[in-house]
């Protein structure tokens, strides 16, 4: 496959393709910072208001769950940066595992995540009518579980749009579709999925570590 | 030119990676910590390096022009302006004697 033949007729050449393609992408990512962002201010605003009942909710987060899952996104973007460096490099082999194992993470984040849900509906920590809070101040706590699951879930929608895509790069992978002519599709998905990461990043210390001591 | 792409090295990426578990340890110790009012700015400062270490290496902006840079350094500035204005309003609404509307 001859160089040009990857450059489109409204590029100069593939350096400044590839430079349009890494702006836009972090042009989306910006407008993703922004939607995060709106919530992780509502988060700040409501914590800042009511710090006692936000200290005590945060206590009823498992936080060994919490902790594996942030460990178990920081390999998946280990694992994410090496299947970039496959694709750039030509190992043809590596990259489809590097794929497989990001997916594998990724579900494996889903699958605690989906046990931590369910212990809070068994608590009935789910805001709605069949909430029960023990503590005091019944409705703010509430209110800290509506970030909670809004946040949380927003994040989670995210690592399954980003799964989606590790599987169709999976399918070209195997099809012989990447190499170092042609890696900008591994590279664009892997900037998305290290941006949902670092979503975690913050949403972790946040969320479940508000007070342990 | 035409050298191919660039290429962050094996190395770099595993040296970030145990730096990233090495925060990830210290921002759980530190929680367990009693610090008082520092403890939300210590695991806020510990995320910011490690977004920082994502985007510079795993993301690959350290290696990229100057105009990525700017397109990446605006979605946090636009951030910053959306934080500092709520929150400018609401820790002063009780020095005008304004209430929670909540």
């Amino acid at each position: 496959m001859s160089h040009s033949s990857q450059v489109a007729h409204h590029f100069e050449d593939i350096e400044q393709q590839n430079e349009s393609l890494v702006l836009g992408m972090w042009l989306f990512l910006a407008t993703e910072v922004m939607f995060f962002g709106g919530l992780f201010t509502a988060y700040v605003v409501y914590r800042t208001t009511y710090s006692e009942v936000f200290h005590e909710a945060s206590r009823t987060l498992d936080f060994t769950l919490g902790t594996v899952n942030t460990l178990i996104l920081l390999v998946s973007s280990l694992t994410m940066a090496m299947g970039v460096y496959a694709a750039k490099t030509g190992r043809r082999n590596l990259l489809p595992l590097m794929l497989v194992a990001t997916i594998i993470l990724g579900l494996a984040f889903l699958g605690v995540k989906a046990v931590e849900y369910s212990q809070k509906f068994e608590h009935h920590l789910v805001p709605g009518a069949g909430f029960v809070w023990p503590g005091g101040n019944p409705p703010h706590a509430q209110l800290f579980f509506v970030l909670y699951f809004i946040m949380t879930g927003m994040h989670a929608f995210h690592m399954v749009i980003g799964i989606v895509m590790m599987a169709m790069l999976l399918v070209m992978a195997m099809l012989g579709k990447f190499g170092p002519e042609r890696y900008m599709g591994v590279e664009m998905a892997g900037l998305y999925w290290h941006f949902v990461d670092i979503v975690w990043v913050f949403l972790f210390p946040l969320l479940y570590l508000i007070d342990r001591s | 030119m035409s050298s191919g792409p660039h290429v962050v090295p094996i190395r770099v990426l595993f040296s970030v990676f145990a730096a990233l578990i090495v925060l990830l340890a210290a921002t759980v110790a530190a929680a367990f910590v009693n610090w008082g009012a520092f403890n939300p700015l210590i695991a806020m400062t510990i995320a910011t390096i490690k977004a920082l270490l994502i985007v510079l290496f795993f993301m690959e902006v350290r290696y990229s022009s100057r105009l990525t840079m700017v397109m990446v350094g605006g979605g946090f500035v636009w951030l910053a302006i959306l934080m500092i204005i709520t929150m400018s309003d609401y820790v002063s609404r009780h020095l005008v004697g304004v209430g929670q509307p909540w």
